[in-house]
C-alpha cells in the first residue's frame, strides 16, 4: 500500500468574494511502514489536506492515489475510502457519544458493515492496542474517563476500522505532559504493530523529529519543503521564514555551533547531542 | 448544506442601510411585517415588493444571496400552497377524485406564498444589514421603557446576543462533529426516515456536550469579569438618531400611508 498525492488544489468558496486558495499544488508520496509528519502554522492548510485524504473534501484539481485507486474519481465508494484511510481529528474525544466505551469504538466497524464477531474482535483489539484494559473499560461511559483516556478511546474508534493509512491531526493537543508522552508512545506502538502508513500532524517539532521518517512542510497552502527530518531541519532559515522553529535540542546544538563549538550539524536527539558535547569537552580537556 | 442557511446571518457592508440606527431598522421591519398583513390585494404586494427591492438595491446585498435564504422554507411554502389550493371552497376549475382546485383557492395560494416570501426576505434584510450586536442593543433600547413593568430588557438582549454569537460557533462545531463521524463511516444521507433520524444521534450527543461545555466556560468567563446584569452598565457606543435615521423614518411613514390608503381604496 502506498499513498500518492499529485498536484492537489483546493479553493474555498469558489466564486464568492471570500474565495481563498487553501491548497496550492501539493504533491507528496509515502510507502508502507512509513510515518509522515506534516508541519505548518495554524491556517496553513494542513487540516484541509487531511480532509482530502479521507474524501471529506473534494479537490478542485489533482489526484490522490491510494494503492491503485484514485479516490478523487467520481464513483469511488466512500465506504471503500474510509476502510483504507482512518482520520483522527483534533480533540477526537468530542465525538464520543455512545453509552459505553465498547459501543463507541464499535461505531466505525459497524458502519463498515462487518459481522458481529468481527466487530467484537476488532473492538477488543483496538482498545488493547491503544493501551487500555478491555475488560475494565468496555462497559464504562466514555464521559466519565480522564482526558487522556477519552483521547485513547477516540483513537481506538478509528484504529478499530483497521485503516491502511492512519492520519492523526495533533493527537496530543491540550494534554498534560504525561498524557502527551503516553499518547505519542501509543501512536508509535500502533504504527509499529500495524506496519501501515501513519500521517502525523503536530506543532511539536521534537515529536516530529523523533518519530517521522519523512516531513512535509506547508505554508499558506503551498508545499515549502519535504524530506527526512535531517534534511528538513537543516533548512533552518527556510523554516524560520514560515514561522517554524527547530526542535529544542537542535536549536540548542545549533546555538553552540554558532558560538564556535565543534559539533555535528542538525542533531535531532538528546542522546547524540550529549555524546557530541561530551566528546567535545573531552577533546578540549586533552 | 449548513452554510446555505442565510436567515439570521449578517452580510458585511457599508451601505446607508447598514449604517442606519438599529432601532429604526427594527421598527421598519415590524411595520413592514404588519403592512404585509394589512395588504389584501396584489397591487399592495407590488408596492411592498418595489419598496423592498429599493432597500435591497441600496443595501448592496446580492439578490442571489438573499434568495438562497428561502431554500429552507421551500417545503413550508409548497405545503401551504398545496393546502390553500385545494382546501378553499369556490368556483371549481379542475377536479380529480376528491381534490377540487378552485379559483379562489388558487388565488389565496399565490397570495399567501407571495406574502410569506416577502415576509422572509423583509425580515432577513434586518439581520443581513445589522450587526448582531447593534441589533440586540437596539432591542434593549426599544424594550427599556417596559422595564418599569418588570420586563428584563437587558437580560433579554444579553441572551439574544449570546444566542446569536454562538450560532456560527455551534455550526462550526456541528460541521466538525459531522466530519469526524463521517470519517468513522457514518452516513447521513441515505436510508429511510427512521434510519436517518437515528444517524443524527452521533451528531446530537457530542453537540449537546459541546454546547454545555461552551456555556459553562462562557458563564465562568463572564463571572470572572464581574458581570452582574444590566444595573448601571454604560455602553461604549451610545445610540443617537442621525439625519439619515429621520429621513428613513419619514420614508417609512410615507410607505405606511401609501399601503393603508391603497388597501382602503381597492
Amino acid at each position: 500500500m502506498s499513498i500518492r498525492v499529485e498536484n492537489l488544489i483546493h479553493i474555498y468558496d469558489k466564486g464568492m468574494p471570500t474565495e481563498q486558495l487553501a491548497l496550492d499544488n501539493i504533491s507528496f508520496a509515502a510507502d508502507d511502514g512509513r510515518m509522515v509528519g506534516i508541519i505548518g502554522h495554524t491556517g496553513s492548510g494542513k487540516s484541509t489536506l487531511l480532509q482530502h485524504l479521507n474524501g471529506l473534501l473534494r479537490p478542485d484539481s489533482g489526484k490522490i492515489i491510494i494503492g491503485d485507486t484514485d479516490i478523487t474519481q467520481p464513483g469511488v465508494s466512500m465506504v471503500e475510502i474510509r476502510k483504507k484511510i482512518g482520520l483522527v481529528f483534533q480533540y477526537p474525544e468530542y465525538q464520543l457519544f455512545e453509552e459505553t466505551v465498547a459501543k463507541d469504538v464499535a461505531f466505525g466497524p459497524k458502519n463498515l458493515g462487518l459481522s458481529r464477531e468481527e466487530i467484537d474482535e476488532r473492538v477488543r483489539e483496538a482498545i488493547e492496542l491503544v493501551g487500555l484494559d478491555y475488560e475494565e473499560m468496555k462497559d464504562r461511559s466514555p464521559f466519565e474517563l480522564s482526558g487522556g483516556q477519552k483521547r485513547r478511546v477516540a483513537i481506538a474508534g478509528v484504529v478499530a476500522m483497521r485503516p491502511e493509512v492512519l492520519i492523526l491531526d495533533e493527537p496530543t493537543a491540550g494534554l498534560d505532559p504525561k498524557a502527551h508522552k503516553d499518547v505519542l508512545n501509543m501512536v508509535e506502538e500502533v504504527h509499529k504493530r500495524t506496519g501501515n502508513i501513519t500521517i502525523l500532524v503536530s506543532h511539536n517539532m521534537a515529536d516530529i523529529a523523533r518519530l517521522c521518517d519523512k516531513i512535509i512542510v506547508i505554508d499558506s497552502g503551498k508545499l515549502i519543503t519535504s524530506g527526512t527530518p535531517y534534511e528538513v531541519f537543516s533548512k533552518k532559515e527556510e523554516l524560520r521564514a514560515v514561522g517554524l522553529e527547530l526542535p529544542p535540542v537542535t536549536r540548542f546544538t545549533e546555538t553552540l555551533r554558532e558560538r564556535g563549538i565543534d559539533l555535528a550539524a542538525t542533531i535531532l536527539d538528546t542522546d547524540t547531542a550529549a555524546e557530541q558535547i561530551a566528546a567535545y569537552l573531552k577533546g578540549k580537556a586533552k | 448544506m449548513i452554510r446555505d442557511i442565510t436567515i439570521g446571518q449578517f452580510f458585511p457592508g457599508d451601505s446607508v442601510i447598514h449604517r442606519l440606527d438599529p432601532r429604526v431598522k427594527i421598527i421598519a421591519t415590524l411595520l413592514f411585517i404588519i403592512e404585509l398583513f394589512i395588504v389584501d390585494n396584489f397591487l399592495g404586494f407590488a408596492i411592498a415588493a418595489l419598496c423592498l427591492g429599493v432597500v435591497i438595491n441600496v443595501s448592496k446585498v446580492p439578490l442571489g444571496y438573499i434568495v438562497r435564504g428561502l431554500k429552507p422554507i421551500i417545503i413550508i411554502l409548497l405545503f401551504t400552497f398545496t393546502l390553500n389550493m385545494f382546501m378553499i371552497d369556490g368556483h371549481v376549475i379542475w377536479k380529480w377524485g376528491f381534490l377540487e382546485l378552485t379559483e379562489e383557492g388558487l388565488r389565496t395560494a399565490v397570495f399567501m406564498a407571495v406574502r410569506l416570501i416577502l415576509l422572509i426576505i423583509g425580515s432577513s434584510m434586518l439581520t443581513l444589514c445589522t450587526r448582531p450586536l447593534s441589533l440586540t442593543d437596539g432591542i434593549e433600547r426599544l424594550l427599556s421603557p417596559f422595564k418599569k413593568i418588570g420586563v428584563p430588557a437587558h437580560e433579554i438582549a444579553m441572551m439574544m446576543t449570546i444566542a446569536l454569537r454562538f450560532i456560527p460557533t455551534l455550526l462550526e462545531e456541528t460541521d466538525k462533529i459531522m466530519k469526524a463521524q463521517q470519517a468513522r463511516g457514518a452516513d447521513f444521507e441515505t436510508g429511510n426516515l427512521i434510519h436517518r433520524a437515528k444517524s443524527l444521534i452521533p451528531i446530537l450527543v457530542p453537540l449537546f456536550v459541546s454546547a454545555f461545555r461552551i456555556a459553562q466556560d462562557l458563564a465562568m468567563a463572564m463571572e470572572a469579569r464581574c458581570y452582574r446584569g444590566g444595573e448601571n452598565r454604560t455602553r461604549m457606543n451610545e445610540m443617537k438618531l442621525k439625519k439619515r435615521d429621520y429621513t428613513a423614518l419619514v420614508l417609512l411613514t410615507m410607505f405606511l400611508a401609501v399601503i393603508i390608503t391603497e388597501s382602503k381604496l381597492f
